[in-house]
């Protein structure tokens, strides 16, 4: 279970030396609570993937602060020592295609992060099963990723980002793909799994179809980011 | 843990398999050739053993009666059967020709071994069908390998044969199918000249005054009947009294007739270390081609298998998969591969070895040693495809 979800303080991050610096965040603060889903948004070249990358501890910030739960990750260019770990065990990740591995059925994509964590198969499993059927997607449990449905295959991967209980999940153009209604229908999910896990969703999109579902939504421009109140409930 | 490569192997097995049937048959190509080596290491070995001697006396520093030509006059064994430590002796002659059947004729070692009965050196050890040669001329035992039969007859220059006996695994070191007949028959065939050479011969014999002098009449009758007749053998084998040892014997023999005389030890090193040592050069120059284009094939396979997956690799590092756990995905399947491959390349080659016109043996030490090469092969191979995946950066999962 998570903490305090995320917060990030003056969060810069710098590309290159000398003359030839390029700041892509310039001082981001943002705070997500447990059980909130906020979205991301922002024109390409705005520092919305840098920033992204940084959350999901991919890429370091040059300076600033992050706290994910209790926990500080990165303090003015000190961070926590194991950030393969950190992904695994504490980030959750959703992305605009689903990226399930091709040749794991469902159970097992969803059952791997625990496995790689150190889980034993049947409890990895077990984990796995009951996210699926709180995904309706249970039923498609055997099969393979290629022969479930772009709204399915998009179920599961919340099942793959959730199955750690992360205090956090980053969601990444999460319904790009989708029509209306698949799009809604994984917004609700989003929403639905955040407030019963309480974890911290931040959500990158463009999607004019789910930004009105926002409650809070940031805006990123140039490297800083500005809040903004949602028009959303999040379908409550 | 679940094992990432034997998960992906079962998905795409169908791709597995066929790559490894490709490869194996690399893998049985390079599995026959070195049984074709020992198959010449082993023919010359059969020869040797199969002639029953202990020590073969050919002409003085020759290599013979093998690997050199050698020329001894046909009453030396005399002599030789008279020294110390001396049981059983026997002159031979060996060439190889071509041997006629009907329309179509075999390359054949023809081999005259002398009158007598089975178990002297030079007569082959044992038959397969029909009997040993009895008769003085125009009887032959062959091999089976030369693809005669019982009671067909065969033409050997201008003189045919009637096969009477049917040996096995009686080759030469090429691996040419023996065919044995009497020593005199032997003789005649190895100096036997056309009709025409033979006139030509004579007229030259007859217009040499040295030889048709008119006050020595018998002389050019003697020369003539001289040249047509050939007085000479290839060797002369030895097998040795009991409680006799070879070395002694041989430089008794070496000592007393100034001949030359090998040991089985000595004529084992000259047909394996010196006839068929050029022959096992180029087959190891073949080995090791073939073990680096089976490498380079496997890494090629194993790198395009890896750039194919490079999304999801980077999405398993991303969600914290350990590099070492990616590193095993791509060395376990280049490892199934080459078990694959190994399994379709032993299988082929031990069908196919019996096709081969040479004599293919496959040794169990040779596949162990095959199976070795393979696996380190293939982890050397996914060396490449392993140092891509761990270049590949999880933020490629994420995008922008």
């Amino acid at each position: 279970m998570s903490g305090k979800g995320i917060r990030i303080e003056g969060l810069t991050k710098r590309y290159g030396r000398g003359d030839t610096a390029v700041d892509a965040l310039k001082g981001v603060d943002m705070q997500v609570a447990p059980g909130e889903v906020v979205g991301l948004i922002g024109p390409s070249g705005s520092g919305k993937s840098t920033l992204l990358k940084c959350l999901g501890a991919v890429i370091e910030p040059t300076a600033g602060r992050m706290i994910l739960g209790d926990e500080v990750i990165y303090d003015d260019g000190w961070r926590v020592g194991d950030l393969r770990a950190l992904r695994r065990d504490r980030i959750g990740f959703v992305f605009q295609a689903p990226y399930l591995i091709p040749f794991l059925d469902v159970t097992d994509n969803v059952a791997l992060l625990p496995m790689l964590a150190g889980q034993p198969n049947a409890e990895s499993r077990r984990r796995a099963l009951e996210l699926l059927q709180g995904l309706d997607v249970q039923h498609r449990a055997r099969a393979m990723p290629s022969q479930l449905s772009g709204g399915e295959q998009q179920r599961v991967a919340i099942a793959r980002g959730l199955v750690n209980r992360p205090p956090v999940i980053l969601a990444d153009e999460p319904t790009a793909p989708l029509d209306s209604e698949r799009a809604l229908g994984v917004m609700r999910i989003l929403n639905r799994m955040a407030r019963r896990f309480e974890t911290a969703i931040i959500v990158v999109t463009h999607d004019e179809k789910i930004i009105p579902t926002f409650r809070r939504i940031y805006h990123i421009r140039d490297g800083v980011t500005y809040e903004e109140a949602g028009q959303g409930r999040g379908f409550d | 843990m679940i094992s990432l490569a034997g998960r992906d192997i079962l998905h795409a097995w169908g791709k597995f398999v066929f790559t490894g049937i490709g490869l194996g048959l690399l893998i049985g190509v390079t599995l026959t050739m070195a049984g074709v080596y020992r198959g010449m290491v082993d023919d010359a070995r059969v020869l040797l053993d199969n002639s029953g001697a202990d020590l073969w006396v050919v002409q003085r520093d020759t290599l013979g009666p093998y690997a050199e030509s050698s020329s001894l006059h046909d009453d030396v064994w005399r002599g030789v059967r008279g020294l110390p430590g001396v049981a059983r002796v026997a002159n031979v002659t060996y060439l190889t020709m071509q041997v006629r059947q009907g329309e179509r004729d075999v390359r054949a070692m023809v081999t005259g071994i002398t009158a007598g009965e089975p178990g002297l050196p030079g007569w082959p050890p044992r038959l397969v069908a029909g009997r040993q040669i009895t008769r003085g001329h125009f009887e032959a035992v062959a091999d089976v390998a030369s693809g005669f039969k019982l009671g067909e007859r065969i033409q050997i220059r201008r003189n045919a044969y009637r096969v009477v006996g049917l040996t096995r695994r009686m080759v030469s070191s090429s691996g040419d199918p023996m065919v044995f007949i009497p020593l005199r028959d032997a003789q005649e065939a190895q100096f036997l000249k056309d009709n025409e050479a033979i006139r030509q011969e004579r007229r030259r014999t007859a217009d040499n005054p040295a030889f048709n002098r008119p006050g020595v009449p018998g002389l050019l009758d003697a020369v003539i009947n001289s040249q047509s007749s050939n007085p000479y053998v290839n060797a002369v084998l030895v097998q040795l009294a009991p409680g006799h040892a070879a070395a002694t014997v041989a430089d008794s023999i070496r000592r007393w007739k100034r001949l030359t005389v090998y040991t089985r030890p000595q004529m084992e090193e000259i047909l394996v270390g010196k006839l068929i040592a050029t022959s096992a050069r180029q087959i190891g120059m073949f080995l090791v081609i073939l073990a680096i284009v089976s490498a380079a094939i496997v890494a090629f396979i194993i790198y395009t298998l890896t750039l194919g997956k490079i999304r999801e690799i980077a999405v398993l590092k991303l969600i914290g998969t350990r590099n070492r756990t990616i590193a095993a995905l791509i060395l376990q399947q280049a490892i199934a591969l080459g078990v694959i491959g190994f399994a379709v390349g032993k299988i082929t080659a031990t069908f196919w070895a019996p096709v081969f016109p040479k004599y293919v043996l496959l040794l169990p030490l040779d596949s162990v040693i095959g199976f070795g090469a393979v696996v380190v092969i293939c982890v050397l191979a996914s060396v490449i495809a392993i140092r891509a995946a761990l270049k590949v950066d999880p933020a490629e999962a994420i995008g922008g």
